[in-house]
């Protein structure tokens, strides 16, 4: 009996998530519907990319608001078109200034393992630094100076956005390996800190430097991998096959560009979740369980633990850069300031918790309940308060702010959600096999 | 000697001033997540939020007095209101306590599970803070602004820099003077402080000496939502009271603990310090400071700023990682609590 | 009927039984030991008396009374004192500190008991303000009897005491013990050191795989051709 329901639990819970976006469909709108799937999608790719991490391996990466983000750097990188008048001004000493600060690294590094004295590398690397600045600031300010309600930026690559995902997942990459070779060796908690610390300046990092992100200027206009929705109304054939549709061209132009993002998101997270099946039940995925469950045991029986910590960080952040890229090319907006923990951290790990670590097919329900009810708890909060305080006067004080303040009853939601599952129901809801 | 003497006190109304009060800040909160990491043995991320919760109950009771025309000018009202802010806090962490953590520690689970269970604390915690003063900046600090006005320390001394101390600056460092002193007399002076550093050290042999182990957790969640009550209190009448900020405050009040060697509260202190004026010092424009010092023809033409004020935050961030990665002992370390 | 006695205890950690209806006892100012080779229960034989693990069969009488299924802190207030073999001090806490630990469960005035265990460990009231953390092994060791002695036990649990120190150390620790048996209280103690165990002890088991192989008199057992040839290396 119990295998049956353990067999049939997944399905129906996926049955049951997919009714409820046609709830949605039917009681709100169907573009709400494919609005929350596309963002669903997304955050099941993300909570994918930190199952890989926690749920194979163990660790407790609070970092993933600064790949997230860094992948979509790398949306606006690849997509935009560049800016000639911004490099005349200044790309010569930007890139002098980087060559500068990246031979500052290798100086340190060298200088540590060759005197071993940290105080050293502090003199080479400040040295280094205010050499690097004193290149890159007038560069900067030449570039910022440009134009700067419309660029003041180096602009990007002017490639198709669709490129920037496999971009923005080696951005991820190449951050945590430079990260995960400096953090992994930390105690869990420390390495959640550090991981959390190092996400924070990232996005610092994203909000200051103006000549290549605009910084809180933000990107806005990205290209689009789908048609633009005025393109469509335009078109005499898309008006003919929404009026067989029986659908005012408007709402039909909207839905379509809906349904296509929906279609790449769902080709992506197919082949990652593929990908990720597929890895966990090889012997690789095997051999990082043991390590997971017993680290000593899996070091003591010739196993490389930190090699295979790095390894399966930088595939996890990967997975999330290409998510963050994802995102931005969703939004069509860079925006740095948007960036914030709650949302962009703890709200992956909620996923991947109550959806089931350890198991992908978890992960991935995580993502689209936690979404749906992220989105949807405003306007059920909303909805059960007015509900509850329609016998008081309507121009009561108290209703009045119960009302106001009916969008943060997600954050309490969430949270009450998160610490009954840890209490009753460890494992998630489709629990690792 | 006047250009010294006009450094020195740029130097200190710029730096010495406010990275004192801010550090104290640090500390204080500092000094509650090195508590619950000595006492429960996890990094409570929810430690920001309970700073936040027990301030926001503190501007309540400050409304209802400013309601009742209660007054201690020239000292803020906030005063007054904070110990009904610390028993609200108080009561609280032990409705958190026996809800959520107790079963955790009777489950013996692991300190990541009780990290992640600091989170979800979080998250509602910032939700209730969220549903019940709303997210906008709340200022209620009332009272006299200024110890010192800049423009009187230049009458006074004939200096042409002024000095600067505000009220909320001056109630913060001679708050944290006592709570700290308070804290180390508890910890080194009383059974119950004793226990709890035995406890902290050596739970089974404690446990065979009869400490008794819920009353251990609870003292120290009490001492712990004082302390948050006290640093929020704090750091919102210095500033501001905004939820989101606290939520920041997390990470600078971690640097702070780790620097100074987590289980260490001495070193928590110290480690917010470092944290409040590395912070400033980094992104501190040293010209003008220089310019007092040199001849008028050596005087620098950049403002001699190691990171831009943006990043003024970061640099915590950046002390937490440099420390983490270097030394993750901390640079206090070797002193439990 | 001896003071402290466990009776045919069976029992282990998990599923598998560590002892076999074993039965170890102890008088009011005598010393017994618990001998045998590694792995034989000796540890988990004492601490089944102070109730560290769960008993199958068998019971544990403390003065007439049956503690079976008191928890160890409750054993504590009963009046039995328990030095564990390692951690067995609070590392950042001074000497005296480590003390008042000790003592926490009483209300009275600790003060002369304090200044007994400082009589019979004259080192540790030289020491007394030094975190038990930065002294020598033997000292520490002294820290750990003195602070189990603090809350005036009728019965003191000793899981080797003299691991790791040297033998001039270990006989001094010896010579303390029978100092501490001779004011009235009940040594039951775990050793390694067979030979200079049985030497002062009153009472002696020898355990085999969990349960009694030899049981008589310290004098007798170090007579007993036997037990020489097994297990005191001849």
């Amino acid at each position: 009996m119990s295998t049956l329901f353990n067999d049939k639990r997944a399905p129906i819970l996926f049955a049951g998530m997919f009714l409820m976006l046609v709830a949605v469909g039917v009681l709100q709108s169907w573009s709400v519907t494919f609005t929350l799937l596309n963002m669903c999608l997304i955050s099941a790719i993300m909570a994918l990319g930190v199952n890989i991490q926690w749920g194979y391996a163990g660790l407790f990466n609070v970092g993933v608001m600064g790949f997230a983000a860094l992948g979509g750097l790398a949306a606006i990188l690849v997509s935009m078109p560049p800016q000639p008048a911004g490099y005349a001004a200044g790309g010569l000493g930007i890139l002098g200034g980087l060559a500068i600060g990246a031979g500052t690294v290798f100086a340190s590094v060298w200088t540590y393992r060759r005197y071993k004295r940290y105080s050293y590398v502090a003199l080479v690397a400040v040295v280094g630094y205010l050499l690097m600045r004193a290149v890159i600031d007038p560069a900067v300010a030449a570039i910022e100076a440009v134009d700067p309600s419309v660029s003041g930026w180096l602009g990007g690559l002017g490639l198709p956005i669709v490129l920037a995902w496999p971009v923005g997942a080696l951005f991820a990459a190449a951050a945590a390996w430079v990260i995960g070779k400096v953090a992994l060796g930390l105690r869990s908690d420390y390495l959640a800190i550090a991981t959390l610390g190092i996400s924070e300046i990232i996005i610092f990092f994203l909000k200051n430097e103006d000549w290549l992100t605009r910084g809180v200027k933000n990107v806005n206009g990205l290209p689009r991998p789908v048609p633009y929705e005025v393109d469509l109304q335009e078109s005499s054939a898309f008006q003919g096959w929404a009026q067989t549709l029986g659908m005012p061209v408007d709402d039909a132009s909207g839905l379509f560009v809906k349904v296509l993002y929906t279609l790449l998101f769902v080709a992506v997270l197919a082949f990652i979740l593929y990908l990720s099946e597929k890895a966990l039940n090889s012997p690789w995925g095997r051999m990082m369980r043991a390590i997971r469950d017993n680290e000593t045991a899996a070091a003591a029986m010739g196993k490389n633990v930190t090699w295979q910590h790095l390894r399966v960080f930088v595939l996890g952040s990967a997975v999330i850069g290409l998510a963050g890229a994802m995102l931005v090319t969703l939004d069509g907006q860079f925006t740095p300031t948007t960036y914030n923990p709650l949302r962009y951290t703890f709200l992956i790990w909620v996923m991947v918790i109550i959806g089931g670590s350890g198991n992908n097919w978890g992960a991935v329900l995580g993502g689209f309940f936690i979404w749906f009810f992220w989105i949807q708890a405003e306007p059920i909060g909303l909805w059960l308060i007015d509900s509850l305080t329609s016998g008081m006067d309507p121009a009561s004080a108290v209703r009045a702010h119960l009302l106001e303040g009916a969008a943060h009853m997600r954050l309490m939601t969430v949270g009450i959600v998160l610490l009954i599952t840890l209490r009753f129901a460890p494992k998630g809801l489709i629990p690792e096999k | 000697m006047a250009d010294v003497l006009n450094a020195l006190v740029l130097l200190a109304n710029f730096l010495i001033v406010p990275g004192l009060t801010y550090g104290s800040q640090l500390a204080l909160g500092a000094l509650g997540v090195t508590l619950i990491y000595s006492v429960l043995r996890f990094s409570n991320f929810g430690h920001g939020e309970i700073m936040s919760f027990g301030t926001m109950f503190t501007i309540f009771f400050t409304w209802l007095f400013q309601g009742w025309g209660l007054s201690i000018k020239p000292l803020p009202t906030a005063l007054l209101a904070l110990p009904f802010g610390i028993l609200a806090t108080m009561a609280l962490v032990m409705i958190m306590d026996k809800t959520v953590y107790r079963y955790h520690r009777e489950n013996k689970s692991s300190n990541v599970i009780f990290l992640i269970v600091s989170i979800g604390t979080m998250f509602v915690i910032g939700g209730i803070v969220r549903f019940a003063i709303g997210p906008a900046d709340q200022i209620f600090f009332d009272g006299t602004r200024f110890i010192m006005k800049a423009r009187e320390f230049k009458q006074m001394t004939g200096l042409s820099e002024g000095l600067a101390i505000k009220t909320t600056q001056g109630i913060t460092i001679v708050t944290a003077v006592i709570v700290v002193a308070f804290i180390w007399w508890f910890l080194n002076k009383t059974r119950t402080g004793k226990s709890m550093r035995a406890y902290s050290d050596n739970e089974n042999l404690a446990l065979l000496s009869g400490i008794d182990p819920a009353r251990v957790v609870m003292v120290a969640w009490l001492l712990v939502a004082a302390l948050a009550a006290i640093a929020g209190t704090l750091y919102g009448l210095d500033k501001s009271f905004k939820p989101f900020t606290y939520m920041q405050l997390l990470l600078p009040i971690f640097a702070a603990a780790i620097v100074g060697g987590v289980g260490n509260p001495l070193g928590a202190i110290a480690g917010g310090y470092v944290v409040a004026l590395s912070e400033i010092a980094v992104t501190f424009a040293y010209k003008r400071v220089v310019g007092y010092l040199v001849a008028e023809e050596h005087a620098p033409e950049t403002l001699l700023q190691l990171l831009s004020t943006d990043y003024k935050i970061a640099v915590s961030f950046i002390i937490l990682v440099i420390v983490l990665v270097i030394k993750p002992t901390g640079l206090f370390s070797g002193k439990t609590l | 009927m001896s003071f402290l006695v466990g009776e045919n205890m069976t029992g282990g950690y998990g599923s598998a039984d560590i002892l076999h209806d074993c039965t170890i006892g102890v008088d009011k100012g005598q010393i017994a030991v618990i001998v045998g080779p590694n792995g034989a229960g000796k540890s988990t034989a004492m601490k089944a008396t102070f109730g560290m693990l769960d008993l199958r069969l068998g019971r544990v009488m403390f003065d007439g009374e049956d503690i079976t299924h008191l928890k160890p802190e409750e054993r504590v207030l009963k009046g039995m004192g328990f030095v564990p073999q390692t951690h067995n001090v609070f590392t950042s806490m001074t000497v005296e500190e480590n003390l008042e630990m000790g003592a926490f469960i009483r209300r009275d005035d600790i003060a002369s008991t304090m200044e007994q265990v400082f009589d019979l460990f004259p080192i540790l009231k030289e020491k007394r303000y030094q975190p038990a953390g930065e002294l020598s092994g033997g000292q520490r060791q002294q820290v750990a009897v003195g602070r189990a002695l603090m809350t005036q036990p009728k019965v003191l649990l000793l899981d080797e005491p003299t691991a790791g120190v040297s033998p001039i150390v270990m006989d001094e620790l010896f010579d303390r013990i029978i100092e501490i048996a001779r004011q009235g209280i009940a040594i039951l103690m775990v050793e390694q050191n067979a030979k200079q165990a049985l030497n002062i002890a009153d009472k002696g088991y020898v355990l085999v795989q969990g349960a009694n192989r030899f049981t008589d008199t310290g004098e007798a057992l170090m007579a007993n051709p036997e037990v020489r040839k097994a297990f005191l290396g001849g």
